[in-house]
């Protein structure tokens, strides 16, 4: 017969202000099975705990329930303190008469005093039956996976490669670089964007740690923490990149154009191309959705053959490449190779999108002359379409008066209700860089308000004002486009109480920050949840900001949520020191609580095998030789049970066991609750 | 007195459960009608716990799991609502009113919702009465 300790906290007066405490302790004492019962202003307190020990040591209890706050942070303080004493661990079990009690049902004393009783029944009631279980440990790969080699990939994977740990770093785009490879400066220092990445680029693509993986993308995620199975997808180049010196002389001979992405689509590339001049590694590829097949030249045909000079006729990519890295005769899979990778933990970095003028209608998304302000980077930039001179789309002249429209999508109820947070910043930015560059320029910004509260950020933007930059608080309603591809600004002045109208030749749209729509398919490979929320979801908003619910998987940067520069750089560098933690150790725990299946009860039905999401469960035939048959019967591969509990629940023969969470332990909860 | 419900809540320990937390921390305020047991997932939640349950005398009972694409364990909570449709029949035609059982997502982030849920199935069970199976333990004993 189980002994009970039932020790309720009053948590100050967090509990005992609301909750009739000895009512409850008084109750605790008359359940079964329960052999003391006591009350401490703080459970959690070192006295508190030392309660608890010194009863287990003594010998009086051997399964303990504290009535207190919530199990999801406190089950393990106590866990630890009666595994001091000398039980085990999982011979506890807590109520939770504070978070899910006093605290929403203060109006109602008496009422919250009968549930608090219920809740120790129940929690009495499961004590009764648990059973010691035991942690096992698994040795753990020694090495890491980083998605996404943005800035805050590629400073992720540095820190786990300094620290000596093998490091995957995996892009789907041809180049490593994310969006910072697009800006032109960065604030709040002005500093060439380029001028401090492409170093970084090359340091971590020539680091003897890191394996990068460029042009590739996450195909399947098995595993858990510690040994993580990964396949990766390196997609079709077309371009043997063995071969491939960089020079891109195919793209200069490939005749198909199509939008380069790159430059905000406001130029053109070729379909065979370099992503861009700094990209690294500095390999072409060939986008086949955009291949012209010229001279019949379909993968994986022979060339036709010039009757005259009896020569191979070629595409012009292929004549072009001087290296021998294109031959458009080879079977190449369309689908690209598979990597098997193993790692032990995983950092997910894919950054962000910026959204489309095209859902804005009242924002003129038809003028050429409305940029996104990812646009007006690839504008000024030196290496832009237009080689860093400031000229509207329309008709390539030096606009005279232009304007920034802030918070387009972000803090709004019909698309992101987020602010995106940096998009003022390099507004500003944007403006300074032009308003240096061309003072005679007129340049009108429209804020709700400005948000420059990072370190030097406001000196940043005071410094703006004082530039003759003309800042308007208040929103602009629509634009209206007017002949010769001008643009009427209808805004409301807030600080003059009154509208405004104006011509514009050029509106930029500091459109929201969003996941790109590929994230949702990675979540699910990975388990990563959005819990109603626009980005991947920590497990804690302050005190686990890297960590996600799924052990041995981390996030940083913008995929997290907006964040300049600065920030996902610091933010990567957490989560890299936080996945080497496992790899540091070396072995990691398995969960105790996993299932189990009882051969004895166990029918073979089947019917667990394809519910597990995991596909820990295999059907095994057994030779039963004392009766001399074969039998068939269901088994959990231990090391891939997550503990769900999906297949316990459904096997018709109740053969199937979840540690912690047994039928019978339930079934005393509910009698408890219904009693 | 008026008839408070007992509501019997399975709350999967990443979202429900959280998210009831939560509505502490936010002190939101709900009826003391709803007791939580914590489960993995929802899709730990055997049929027959719900069909217990009710067979007890609970007045009416809460499946409380996370949004579609966001189970901890990738889709425990389809699982969860296929179980719970059937079983939605299965105890409409034991005789219980259908909305006795109520299968909600309630993700770690909705402490509001999660008040806000308890708030209106209690309401709805005060508007159902007890459980039938009550009032006829009532009849026998007198
Ligand atoms: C117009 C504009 C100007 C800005 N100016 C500044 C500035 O001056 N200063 C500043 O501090 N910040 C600035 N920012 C913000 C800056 O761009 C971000 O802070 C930074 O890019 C975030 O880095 P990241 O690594 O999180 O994401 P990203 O830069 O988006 O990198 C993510 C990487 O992951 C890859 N990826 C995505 N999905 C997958 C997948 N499924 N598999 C594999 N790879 C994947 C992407 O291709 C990309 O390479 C600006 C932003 C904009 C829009
Ligand atoms: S065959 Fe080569 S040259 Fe022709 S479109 Fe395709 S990539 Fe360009
Ligand atoms: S509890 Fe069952 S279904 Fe869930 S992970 Fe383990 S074996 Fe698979
Ligand atoms: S983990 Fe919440 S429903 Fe599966």
């Amino acid at each position: 017969m189980a002994k009970v300790g039932v020790y309720v906290c009053h948590c100050g007066s967090n509990i005992a202000g609301v909750i009739d405490v000895s009512a409850v302790r008084d109750f605790a004492e008359s359940l079964p099975d329960v052999v003391i019962a006591r009350k401490d202003l703080f459970m959690c307190s070192d006295s508190g705990q030392e309660m608890v020990k010194q009863d287990v040591r003594d010998g009086l209890v051997d399964r303990v329930v504290v009535a207190a706050c919530t199990p999801r942070t406190h089950e393990p303080i106590f866990r630890a303190a009666i595994e001091k004493a000398g039980l085990n661990k999982y011979l506890f079990e807590m109520a939770n008469i504070r978070d899910q009690a006093s605290w929403v049902h203060g109006n109602d004393h008496e009422g919250a005093t009968e549930k608090a009783k219920l809740v120790v029944a129940s929690a009495v009631g499961k004590a009764r039956h648990l059973q010691p279980l035991h942690d096992k440990f698994v040795d753990v790969t020694n090495a890491a996976l980083v998605i996404g080699a943005g800035i805050g990939g590629i400073s992720a994977a540095l820190e786990l490669a300094n620290m000596g740990h093998k490091t995957y770093l995996v892009e789907k785009e041809p180049s490593i670089g994310g969006i910072m490879a697009q800006l032109d400066k960065t604030f709040p220092t002005n500093d060439c964007s380029a001028c401090i990445l492409t170093p970084m680029m090359v340091q971590a693509f020539n680091h003897p740690n890191i394996e990068t993986l460029a042009y590739s993308e996450v195909a399947d995620v098995d595993g858990y923490i510690g040994n993580f199975n990964v396949k990766v997808r390196q997609k079709q180049t077309y371009i043997d990149w063995k071969k491939c010196t960089g020079c891109g002389d195919c793209a200069d001979k490939c005749p198909s154009k199509t939008p380069d992405l790159f430059n905000g689509s406001l130029s053109d590339r070729r379909a065979a191309y370099i992503m861009f001049p700094q990209a690294v590694p500095k390999k072409a590829v060939v986008d086949i959705e955009h291949c012209l097949n010229c001279a019949g030249r379909t993968i994986g045909t022979q060339p036709k053959i010039n009757e005259k000079t009896g020569k191979a006729i070629l595409a012009p990519c292929e004549r072009a490449c001087r290296a021998g890295a294109i031959d458009r005769s080879l079977p190449l899979d369309p689908g690209g190779t598979i990597k098997e990778i193993k790692v032990g933990s995983i950092v997910v970095t894919t950054g962000y999108q910026v959204m489309d003028k095209g859902w804005f209608k009242e924002m003129a998304p038809a003028s050429p002359n409305v940029i996104t302000a990812l646009q007006l980077e690839r504008l000024i930039s030196a290496t832009g379409p237009t080689g860093g001179k400031l000229l509207r789309p329309s008709d390539n002249e030096k606009p005279h008066t232009m304007t920034f429209v802030s918070c387009v999508g972000s803090r709004d109820v019909n698309f992101h209700t987020h602010c995106s947070r940096f998009c003022c910043m390099y507004m500003i930015k944007q403006a300074r860089l032009l308003k240096e560059k061309y003072p005679d320029l007129v340049i009108n910004m429209h804020f709700i308000d400005v948000r420059s509260a990072g370190k030097g950020y406001d000196e940043y933007y005071t410094g703006a004002r004082e530039m003759g930059i003309n800042f308007f608080k208040g929103k602009v309603g629509g634009l209206e486009i007017l002949p010769g591809d001008q643009l009427r600004v209808l805004a409301y002045d807030m600080e003059a109480g009154q509208s405004i109208e104006y011509s514009s030749d050029l509106v930029i749209l500091a459109t929201a920050v969003e996941l790109p729509p590929d994230a949702t398919a990675l979540a699910q490979k990975l388990g990563l949840q959005f819990c109603g929320n626009d980005f991947f979801r920590e497990l804690h908003p302050k005190l686990g900001p890297v960590e996600t619910a799924v052990a041995g998987l981390f996030i940083a940067g913008c995929c997290q949520g907006p964040k300049d520069i600065p920030d996902t750089v610091s933010q990567a560098k957490g989560a890299a020191a936080a996945a080497a933690v496992p790899l540091a150790q070396g072995r990691v725990k398995i969960e105790a609580t996993i299932s189990e299946i009882d051969s004895q009860k166990c029918s073979g039905c089947g019917i667990c095998e394809p519910l597990c999401p995991y596909h820990a469960i295999s059907m095994r035939d057994y030779t039963d030789r004392a009766r001399g048959v074969i039998e068939r019967h269901a088994v959990i591969e231990m090391s891939s049970c997550k503990g769900c509990g999906v297949c316990t629940s459904a096997c018709p023969s109740a053969a199937i066991k979840l540690h912690g969470y047994e039928d019978e332990q339930i079934y005393a909860q509910i009698a408890a609750l219904t009693a | 007195m008026s008839f408070s419900p007992n509501i019997v809540g399975f709350a999967c320990q990443w979202c429900t459960y959280a998210g009831a937390d939560l509505a502490g921390n936010l002190r939101c305020k709900y009826p003391p009608t709803v007791k939580l047991i914590k489960v993995p997932c929802s899709g730990r939640v055997k049929p027959e716990y719900v069909l217990q349950a009710l067979a007890q005398g609970a007045d009416g009972v809460l499946v409380g799991g996370c949004h579609f694409g966001d189970c901890h364990y990738k889709d425990g909570n389809y699982k969860t609502k296929h179980r719970m449709d059937l079983l939605t029949k299965l105890i409409a035609d034991m005789g219980f009113d259908p909305r006795r059982l109520r299968l909600e997502w309630i993700s770690g982030a909705e402490g509001q919702k999660f008040a806000k849920v308890i708030t209106e199935f209690t309401e709805e069970l005060i508007a159902l009465g007890p459980n039938p199976l009550k009032k006829e333990e009532e009849l026998i004993n007198e």
